[in-house]
C-alpha cells in the first residue's frame, strides 16, 4: 500500500484542487483530507457521509459555579489568560470564576490547585471525523470546532483509519490532502507516508515557504516531487522553482498553468479532470510523473 | 452584533496621541489575500498621514516583509519558562511526570527528563512539586523584530523553528503596539494563534474569496469571531461577476461586505513579484482608498460600542 | 534477549510500521524463542509527546532494543534514559526486523535519527 501526501507551504496554491484532480485519476484508493483546518476537498469529490463520531482531542478545565468560591487562585495561576470572573453567582459570591474555551490549553493547573476543587477536568469534542462515500471511492475527513488546535492528532487518527480502511478492502492507494504551513499537522499528515507532491506557486511567498517545506521533506527523508500551479502568472519564478528544486533533490512533476477551468470546477462541486481544459492536461502530466513513483 | 450594527458612521479623525484602533485581518483559510490587503492598506492609510503600525502575527510564515521591505531596526528575543531540575532536593516521587499533560518532563526509571519541544510552558510541575526542586529558566522560543519601510512602522513575530507555542510570541509582537492605526496581519485558520491575534482587536476584516472552498471556510471563522464577540466584516477578494456566494450568505447572515477587489490576472501577476498592487495595478489604489475610508468609520464606531465591554467566551 | 519491533498488526509477519511514537501496535519479540507478545501503542494517538508516551511505554515493558523504522531525539533520550537500544531499518515484516537485527544488519542509532518536529512552525 502506497501512501501520497500532498502538502504545499503556503496556502492558496491549490493543493486541494491538484489532490481532487490527482484522486480523479488514480485508481483503486482512499482519500483523506488532513487539511483539517481548512477541509474543503469533499467539496469537490461529490460524496455522501455514511459514516461519523466524534473527536475527543483532549480535556479542559471547567468552573463549577455552585461550587466557586471566587478565591481567584485559578486565575492568578492560569498562563494563558483562560480564566475570567465572568460566571454566574451562586449562594456565596456574585460573581464566580469561568474558564474560557477557546484560550484553555488543557494543562490541569487550575483543576490541580483550586483549593475547594470546583475545577473539572472534562474531555472535550474539539470537532468530529466523517467517512464519505465519493464518486472518486471512500474519502476521510474531518470538521474541528473552531479554535481547536490540536489538529496534528486527529490527522494522526484520519490516516489511521484510511489505512485500516485500504488493508480490509486491498486498496493500494492513499492519497492525503495535506494541510498549509510547515507546523504540527503537516508533519502528522507526511510522516511514514511514501511520497510526497508539494504544489507551490510562483510568487516571493511561494518561493519563501517552499524552501522550509523542502527542508521538513528532506529531513524525515520522503521521496518528494514538486510541481508548480498557476506557473504561467510569473514565468521567471516558475523556472526559479524548478531550479530551486533541482538543486534541493526534489524530483520535478511539471507545471500547470493558470485556468479559469479550476475556478468553474469548484463551482460546480467536480475536479478539475471533469472540467476539461489546459490545467486538466497539465494535471494529467503530473498524475504520469507522480504514478512512476509510487 | 457585527460591524452592520453600527452604521451611524461617526468620522473617525481623532487627534494624535489618541488611543490605537486595532484592525486585524483574518481568514480562514490560506492565500485569499489577507498579507496583500492589510499591507496595501497600510500604505494607503499612512498616505493618509496616519501613524500606522503593521504587526505581522502570522509568526510561523511572516510574509509581510515580502512586500513593506522594511529596514530593521532591533529585535528582541521572546522566552518562556521551561522546568529546571535542581537534582539536590529531587527525590524522583514522578509527580511533575504524573502531572504535565504533555509529557514535557517525564521520569523514566530514576531519571526526570525535560523535553523543552514539548512544553506549554504553564508552570504546573513547578508547583507540583512538594520539594520544591523545580524552578523556571528562560527558553528562547521566537523574536520580535521591530522596523520601519514606505512609512510604516512594522513589528514581525519569528517563532523559532522547533518551538511549539506561538501565542506568547504573537502576544509579544502585540506589546509593540503604538498610538494611531494599528494593522494586524493573522495567521489562516482558526486554532490557537489565530484567536490570540484577534483578543483585545476593536475590528476585524475577514478576507475570502467567492469560491465554495472560500465560503466554506469563511463559515468556520465567521462562527469563531461570534464566539468571541468580535465585531467584523467581509472583504471579497478575487471578485467576479456573478460569483455571488458569499454575497449571498453574507446578506443572509447580516454580515457587511466592506470592498471587492476585483479578480484581475495583473493583480496576481504583480502580487508574485512581492509588489504593492495600489502601485503597480490601475484602479487598485482608489478601492483601498475607499476601503480605508470606510474602515475607519465602521470600526471606529465599533470600538466605541466595545470598549470596556468584556470578550465573552462561548457558553 | 527481549526486543521490541514498531508494526502494523500483532505478529512477525505483520508489516513492520516505520514509525516510534506514532506505531500502530508493539511486538516484542524475545530473541532466542521467538516468542512474541503484541500489544497496541498506548500513545497512538496522542495529541502531543506521542515519543516520550512511546518510550516510557517501551521501557516500563523491560524491552532492551527497539527496532523501528525512525526515531526522534525526545524518544530517543528517554529511551536511553531507561537503557534501551535503538536500531534502525527499512525490512518488510518484523520477522524481517528481527532477523536482520540478529544478523547485525541494523543501524545502532546513538542520537535521533530525526529532529524533532523538525521544521515545525517558523522560520529558520
Amino acid at each position: 500500500m502506497k501512501e501520497l501526501t500532498i502538502i504545499s507551504g503556503k496556502g492558496g496554491t491549490g493543493k486541494t484542487t491538484v489532490t481532487a484532480a490527482l484522486a480523479a485519476l488514480g485508481d483503486r484508493k482512499v482519500m483523506a483530507d488532513c487539511d483539517v483546518d481548512a477541509a474543503d476537498l469533499a467539496l469537490v469529490v461529490r460524496g455522501e457521509v455514511i459514516e461519523r463520531g466524534d473527536f475527543v482531542g483532549g480535556s479542559l478545565a471547567v468552573v463549577r459555579a455552585d461550587d466557586c468560591t471566587a478565591c481567584g487562585r485559578c486565575e492568578g495561576l492560569c498562563r494563558f489568560r483562560a480564566v475570567r470572573k465572568c460566571g454566574p453567582s451562586n449562594a456565596i459570591c456574585n460573581a464566580t470564576y469561568a474558564v474560557e474555551p477557546l484560550s484553555c490549553e488543557g494543562c490541569g493547573v487550575c483543576v490541580e490547585f483550586c483549593p475547594v476543587s470546583a475545577v473539572d477536568f472534562r474531555p472535550h469534542t474539539s470537532g468530529e471525523w466523517l467517512i464519505s462515500e465519493t464518486v472518486h471511492g471512500p474519502l476521510f475527513h474531518a470538521s474541528l470546532l473552531p479554535g481547536e488546535g490540536n489538529s496534528g492528532k486527529l490527522v494522526a487518527l484520519l490516516r489511521e483509519k484510511a489505512r485500516r480502511l485500504a488493508a480490509q478492502m486491498d486498496l493500494s492507494l492513499i492519497i492525503a490532502d495535506g494541510s498549509p504551513g510547515i507546523g504540527c499537522p503537516v508533519i502528522a499528515s507526511i510522516t511514514g507516508a511514501s511520497l510526497v507532491l508539494v504544489v507551490t506557486e510562483p510568487t516571493l511567498s511561494g518561493i519563501y515557504d517552499l524552501e522550509r517545506v523542502g527542508a521538513l521533506v528532506q529531513h524525515f527523508d520522503i521521496e518528494a516531487l514538486v510541481c508548480v500551479n498557476k506557473w504561467d502568472i510569473n514565468k521567471g519564478l516558475a523556472e526559479a522553482v524548478k531550479e530551486y528544486a533541482r538543486r534541493s533533490g526534489l524530483l520535478w512533476a511539471g507545471r500547470i498553468r493558470y485556468d479559469e477551468a479550476a475556478t468553474r470546477a469548484q463551482l460546480a462541486g467536480v475536479s478539475l479532470i471533469e472540467c476539461d481544459g489546459g490545467a486538466a492536461y497539465d494535471v494529467r502530466g503530473v498524475w504520469e510523473k507522480v504514478a512512476a513513483c509510487l | 452584533m457585527s460591524s452592520h450594527t453600527h452604521k451611524e458612521a461617526v468620522p473617525y479623525n481623532a487627534p494624535a496621541g489618541r488611543p490605537a484602533l486595532r484592525i486585524a485581518f483574518a481568514s480562514g483559510k490560506g492565500g485569499t489575500g489577507k498579507t496583500t490587503v492589510a499591507t496595501n492598506l497600510a500604505l494607503v492609510a499612512a498616505a493618509a498621514g496616519e501613524e500606522v503600525t503593521y504587526l505581522d502575527c502570522d509568526v510561523e510564515v511572516p510574509d509581510g516583509h515580502l512586500f513593506i521591505k522594511p529596514e530593521m531596526m532591533s529585535r528582541r528575543e521572546v522566552t518562556a519558562g521551561i522546568p529546571r531540575l535542581d537534582m539536590a532536593l529531587c527525590d524522583v516521587c514522578g509527580k511533575c511526570g504524573e502531572f504535565c499533560r504533555y509529557s514535557a518532563i517525564t521520569v523514566i526509571g530514576k531519571k526526570v527528563l525535560t523535553f523543552p519541544g514539548l512544553c506549554h510552558h504553564c508552570g504546573g510541575c513547578m508547583l507540583v512539586c512538594p520539594v520544591g526542586a523545580i524552578s523556571e529558566k528562560a527558553q528562547p522560543i521566537g523574536s520580535v523584530e521591530e522596523g520601519a519601510g514606505r512609512g510604516v512602522r512594522f513589528v514581525q513575530g519569528l517563532l523559532k523553528v522547533g518551538a511549539l507555542a506561538a501565542p506568547p510570541v504573537i502576544s509579544a509582537v502585540k506589546e509593540a503596539a503604538a498610538d494611531g492605526l494599528v494593522i494586524l496581519d493573522a495567521p489562516p485558520g482558526t486554532s490557537c494563534p489565530v484567536i490570540e491575534t484577534l483578543r483585545d482587536s476593536d475590528f476585524v476584516v475577514l478576507v475570502t474569496e467567492p469560491t465554495p472552498f472560500g465560503l466554506n471556510d469563511l463559515a468556520i471563522a465567521v462562527e469563531m469571531l461570534r464566539m468571541m464577540s468580535l465585531p467584523f466584516c467581509v472583504l471579497v477578494n478575487r471578485a467576479r461577476p456573478g460569483a455571488t456566494q458569499v454575497a449571498d450568505y453574507c446578506a443572509d447572515k447580516s454580515i457587511d461586505i466592506i470592498a471587492e477587489i476585483p479578480d484581475d490576472r495583473r493583480i496576481a501577476e504583480s502580487y508574485s513579484r512581492g509588489e504593492m498592487i495600489i502601485e503597480t495595478v490601475n484602479g487598485v489604489r482608489v478601492i483601498f482608498e475607499g476601503l480605508f475610508e470606510r474602515l475607519c468609520d465602521v470600526a471606529g464606531a465599533a470600538r466605541r460600542g466595545t470598549r470596556g465591554r468584556h470578550i465573552e467566551g462561548a457558553p | 534477549m527481549k526486543v521490541v519491533v514498531t508494526s502494523t498488526g500483532p505478529d512477525l509477519d505483520s508489516r513492520m510500521d516505520s514509525r516510534l511514537g506514532r506505531a500502530e501496535k508493539y511486538v516484542f519479540v524475545d530473541t532466542n524463542t521467538l516468542e512474541t507478545i503484541a500489544s497496541d501503542n498506548p500513545a497512538g494517538f496522542a495529541s502531543a509527546g506521542a515519543g516520550v508516551q512511546s518510550a516510557k511505554f517501551i521501557v516500563e515493558q523491560g524491552a532492551e532494543a527497539v527496532l523501528t523504522g525512525n526515531c526522534g531525539p525526545n524518544a530517543f533520550s528517554a529511551l536511553a534514559a531507561g537503557g534501551v537500544e535503538v536500531y534502525v531499518g527499512s525490512c518488510l515484516t518484523v520477522r524481517d526486523m528481527v532477523e536482520a537485527f540478529l544478523g547485525g544488519k541494523l543501524r545502532r542509532v546513538s542520537g535521533a535519527s530525526v529532529e524533532s518536529h523538525f521544521g515545525m512552525r517558523g522560520n529558520s
